[in-house]
């Protein structure tokens, strides 16, 4: 079994409302010296692949298809061996 | 002329939109429901507001998949009409039958009011009852609306008159202030480039009954009925 963590962000340039509503919290809060919050999601998989390079290859097929949307969306994930 | 309403799980206007077409327009309707694949017969398949699948992971990502969806681009391929109406655009955008992605709204605030609507194009089977630049009132409810596309495809939809509504103020005037959730271009709706995919954030089918105190939303379905017999006509003249 291997387990994939997958990072979903919004592209460099695409306005984020909800980092930018978390900045200005965090600005509220005393925190000044935040320069930039990005939102993006996080989603882990636990895949039966027969190896590692299978797994990879299947999540980045995911990753294009489903859970990101390349008009406005990167991706970046890692995948490990599960400790079962 | 014969219209379909496809009924995703957590559609919630499928029952308005079917009340328009078989109510005040008095034209056969019938739901779809997701699972099925067969289109034939429909001139016109409406994708309603709602949630479809609960939005989850975004906006229409997972409805895009429903078996109907699959076969939506051969029914556009050949010539038949879809109109998404808010999570129907949404859905749309994330199948790639028309450009571009939703974001989250600016103000990060679920918008449900009227706008104004400036009339871009009128050239298209849904919009050839109003008059270019006229100003309309549509109700929005929406928490995802902020139309984004790179700048090339942006330039390409408004080089190609596919930018059909935009949110304006009461003269008509593009301006942020009555941009009502961030989108580029206060772009509120677009088409294919054929014309015969239309997607919009506003909700027509809340507009079309006097009874509701506006009927600005009348002249689509109006245009659509308008469009389908002028494409009959012609049919009709080509077979003599």
């Amino acid at each position: 079994m291997f387990e994939a963590r997958i990072y979903v962000t919004l592209k460099e340039g695409i306005l984020d409302p909800q980092g930018k509503a978390v900045k200005g919290g965090l600005a509220n809060m005393g925190y000044q010296g935040v320069a930039d919050v990005r939102v993006g999601k996080f989603l882990v998989l636990t895949l039966d692949s027969p190896d590692r390079r299978q797994a990879e290859q299947s999540v980045r097929e995911m990753c294009d298809r489903l859970l990101a949307n390349p008009v406005i969306e990167d991706y970046t994930f890692e995948v490990q061996e599960a400790s079962s | 002329m014969r219209f379909g309403v496809v009924v995703f799980p957590a559609s919630n206007c499928d029952m308005d939109t079917y009340h328009v077409v078989d109510q005040v327009l008095g034209h056969p309707v019938s739901y779809i429901w997701h699972r099925e694949q067969n289109l034939d017969g429909f001139d016109c398949v409406i994708l309603p507001g709602g949630f479809a699948y609960g939005d989850y992971l975004r906006a229409g990502a997972i409805a895009r998949f429903a078996p109907i969806m699959e076969s939506l681009p051969a029914f556009a391929g050949r010539g038949g009409l879809v109109l998404g109406i808010c999570n129907g655009l949404q859905v749309l955008l994330e199948a790639g039958l028309l450009p571009g992605a939703m974001r989250r709204n600016d103000s990060l605030q679920f918008r449900c009011r009227d706008v104004l609507l400036r009339v871009e194009n009128v050239r298209t089977p849904f919009t050839n009852r109003y008059r270019t630049g006229e100003v309309i009132r549509m109700p929005i409810a929406h928490g995802e609306g902020n139309y984004y596309a790179d700048p090339e495809t942006l330039a390409e939809l408004e080089r190609e008159g596919r930018i059909v509504f935009r949110y304006c103020s009461a003269a008509g005037e593009i301006l942020p202030a009555a941009n009502p959730n961030g989108a580029l271009g206060n772009i509120a709706g677009i088409c294919n480039r054929r014309g015969n995919v239309l997607g919009l954030m506003p909700h027509p089918e809340r507009c079309s009954e006097s009874i509701l105190g506006n009927t600005d939303g009348l002249g689509i379905w109006q245009s659509i009925l308008h469009w389908w017999g002028a494409a009959r006509e012609q049919e009709a003249v080509r077979n003599v």
